[in-house]
């Protein structure tokens, strides 16, 4: 790494790095013209109404997540689903549960509920503790520096599925949806503060950063006012791109057992139910399993949408 | 270069003693109680005093945690009088549940996690790398872009989701692989070797996905570079323009991911092998978490952040040879 002197004449990709201003409609007109990243929005739109209104569209189907429908079940076949396709039927549009009966589709609307209210609150937290630690870290430097960097190494080098593994079952008791939250902000701010921590540091050395010091701005009004909005962008690409991996982890440690528990629904736990069903009764892992997957995928699509138009330089290569 | 090589050695073993301490302080002062879970139903406060002495839990927290630390470096007696017994380093205590050394249980089961493990590095660092090298030279073709439309597919799609699907289809519906067994022996090569293919493909997808998609990025940095320009120029067949020139610069930083990844490998291993049933160590964990068996989860916990911890290092070293530039810059 070589240091810019403050001589030295302003770099080619100046231009460039420094991300465009984009305003919100601008982005979102963006996002829909690329058919691919449309899709992927119009889904999250529906499974994102899907969860609001989860109460209205189960009062509606008739059917909410908890209660057993033993009449969608045949007892001749030990409990699987009565019709093919896992009991898909007017009645039950995505089938039932074996052996209980519950309603697939309630389950899969309130799922996709606590899924996206542990992952959105995941990432708020992450976003607001990785800007802030990033931007102070990268901008006062010095010791500061130095104790936020090791921290985010120490976290950084944790293995952190098992430890968060370790972390709830320690603590079965504690509100899951919670918990999940807690550990996953705290594994995962490191993440954007680091890039932040980098982009702050270049933006700090520019020389429109200099002419507000110069012209005596105090360290507030500089960070508020000339390199927040400077990262704006980077800011919603690393938020876009967090949601998915925080949805796919809670997923992952309901799947384990560890996350939401049952009756409670959520995608990973559902899946881990359906693993004795498997052979019998595939539908039961398909649906909860295309749910996640689609889910996960769209948010990365849009996440990638948004970092190509904010930063033209880190796809169109 | 010693002297770096001892900073890294000293923040490595710091990490370890944070993840020790605090594994062993959520367990100590947050946990509920497993003696009352030990002692079941019909229990008496007596008999949970026992147990609580046995285990040793009524001791305050430093003389106990030292004890365990020490322990795992040059081995304890735990007890004392007439039932102490002496565990050998690295001690890691003995399981509440089957009363087994804990050492003995992961390093019995971690054959089976190993073979997982190097059978998916193989995997995805082969279909990785050849993957993004091939789209990155051909950037645009239909290859290029079927391959990276798998590999985002191939991170989004959950490993536990992957594992039951292609059971489903290539074990359940079209017959062509036998039914994974739980524990593989390599003694009958070829049932080892059907029943470790899924797995193997299950934890290598995403990790090869990951793969491909950064070796295309820095391949395409590394095309677009001056230096092959010349080697273009000056007229070197392109085989040996990318098989040469570019292959290493654009390779070299990948040492890091995979590492890193290869040491990250356990939290993937714990899912894939309770889907298969492989029992591994990962698996020892899931049913360790189920029990609420501490002794065992603080042992694998602290197995994962070793590998995590020791991986750091090999990798940066092993960056260093690679490149020569980091050499230079640790001095």
């Amino acid at each position: 790494m070589t240091t810019p002197s403050a001589t030295a004449p302003p770099e080619p990709l100046d231009a460039a790095e420094r991300p465009r201003k984009l305003g919100l409609l601008s982005l979102l007109r963006g996002v829909v013209g690329s058919w691919g990243a449309a899709l992927a929005l119009g889904y999250l739109v529906v499974i994102a109404l899907l969860a609001i209104f989860a109460p209205l569209v189960t009062a509606i189907t008739g059917n909410d997540p908890y209660s057993f429908n033993n009449a969608a079940l045949d007892p001749n076949l030990g409990g699987l689903p009565k019709g093919a396709l896992g009991g898909i039927s007017a009645e039950h549009w995505l089938g039932v549960e074996p052996q209980n009966g519950r309603d697939i589709f309630a389950r899969i609307v309130y799922g996709a509920r606590s899924s996206f209210l542990i992952a959105l609150s995941a990432t708020a937290i992450t976003v607001v503790l990785g800007t802030t630690l990033g931007m102070i870290a990268g901008f006062v430097g010095g010791k500061v520096d130095t104790v936020i960097s090791r921290l985010m190494d120490l976290l950084l080098a944790f293995p952190s599925l098992i430890f968060m593994i370790a972390l709830i079952s320690a603590l079965p008791d504690v509100n899951r949806h919670l918990m999940l939250i807690i550990v996953l902000s705290l594994f995962g701010w490191p993440y954007i503060a680091r890039v932040i921590r980098g982009q702050t540091m270049s933006l700090a050395r520019r020389e429109f950063t200099e002419a507000a010091i110069a012209s005596g701005a105090s360290r507030t009004r500089v960070v508020f006012s000339e390199i927040l909005p400077n990262l704006a962008g980077t800011i919603i690409v690393l938020a876009t791109l967090a949601v998915p991996g925080y949805i796919g982890t809670e997923a992952g440690l309901s799947f384990l057992g560890i996350g939401l528990v049952a009756p409670a629904p959520s995608w990973g736990q559902m899946i881990w139910s359906a693993v004795s069903w498997f052979t019998q009764d595939p539908m039961y892992f398909i649906i909860p399993g295309a749910f996640l997957t689609l889910t996960v995928l769209s948010f990365m699509v849009v996440g990638d949408r948004l970092q190509l138009l904010i930063d033209p330089r880190s796809g169109g290569r | 270069m010693i002297w770096f090589l001892l900073r890294r050695l000293g923040f490595a073993l710091f990490t370890l003693l944070v993840v020790v301490l605090l594994t062993y302080w959520i367990f100590f002062a947050l946990s509920p109680d497993p003696a009352a879970q030990i002692c079941g139903q019909n229990c008496t406060p007596d008999r949970i005093a026992q147990i609580r002495t046995t285990l040793e839990l009524d001791r305050p927290f430093f003389p106990r945690f030292f004890e365990f630390a020490g322990g795992i470096f040059a081995g304890r007696t735990i007890g004392s009088g007439p039932t102490a017994v002496y565990c050998s380093a690295p001690c890691l205590g003995y399981s509440f549940q089957s009363g087994q050394n804990v050492t003995d249980m992961i390093v019995s089961r971690l054959p089976v996690t190993l073979s997982l493990a190097i059978g998916s590095l193989v995997l995805w660092v082969i279909a990785g790398t050849i993957g993004g090298v091939i789209s990155a030279v051909f950037r645009g073709s239909w290859w290029d872009k079927a391959a990276m439309t798998a590999a985002l597919a191939g991170i989004a799609l959950p490993n536990y989701f992957v594992a039951l699907l292609l059971q489903y289809v290539i074990v359940v519906k079209l017959q062509w692989l036998p039914f994974p067994l739980n524990d593989p022996s390599i003694s009958d090569p070829q049932s080892w070797f059907f029943s470790y293919l899924l797995p193997w493909i299950v934890l290598a997808l995403m990790y090869s996905a990951t793969f491909a998609r950064l070796t295309r990025a820095n391949m395409v940095d590394t095309l677009g570079e001056n230096y092959i320009r010349t080697a273009r120029a000056k007229g070197l067949p392109e085989r040996l323009v990318i098989g040469k020139h570019a292959l290493r610069p654009a390779l070299t930083p990948l040492v890091t991911i995979v590492g890193l990844d290869f040491a990250m490998l356990l939290g993937g291993a714990l899912i894939t092998e309770s889907v298969f049933g492989l029992q591994g160590v990962g698996k020892l964990a899931r049913d360790a978490i189920g029990t609420n068996d501490q002794p065992v989860i603080m042992g694998v916990t602290l197995l994962a952040a070793t590998a995590v911890v020791l991986m750091n290092i090999v990798v940066d070293l092993l960056y260093a040879v690679l490149d020569p530039r980091v050499r230079v810059a640790a001095r």
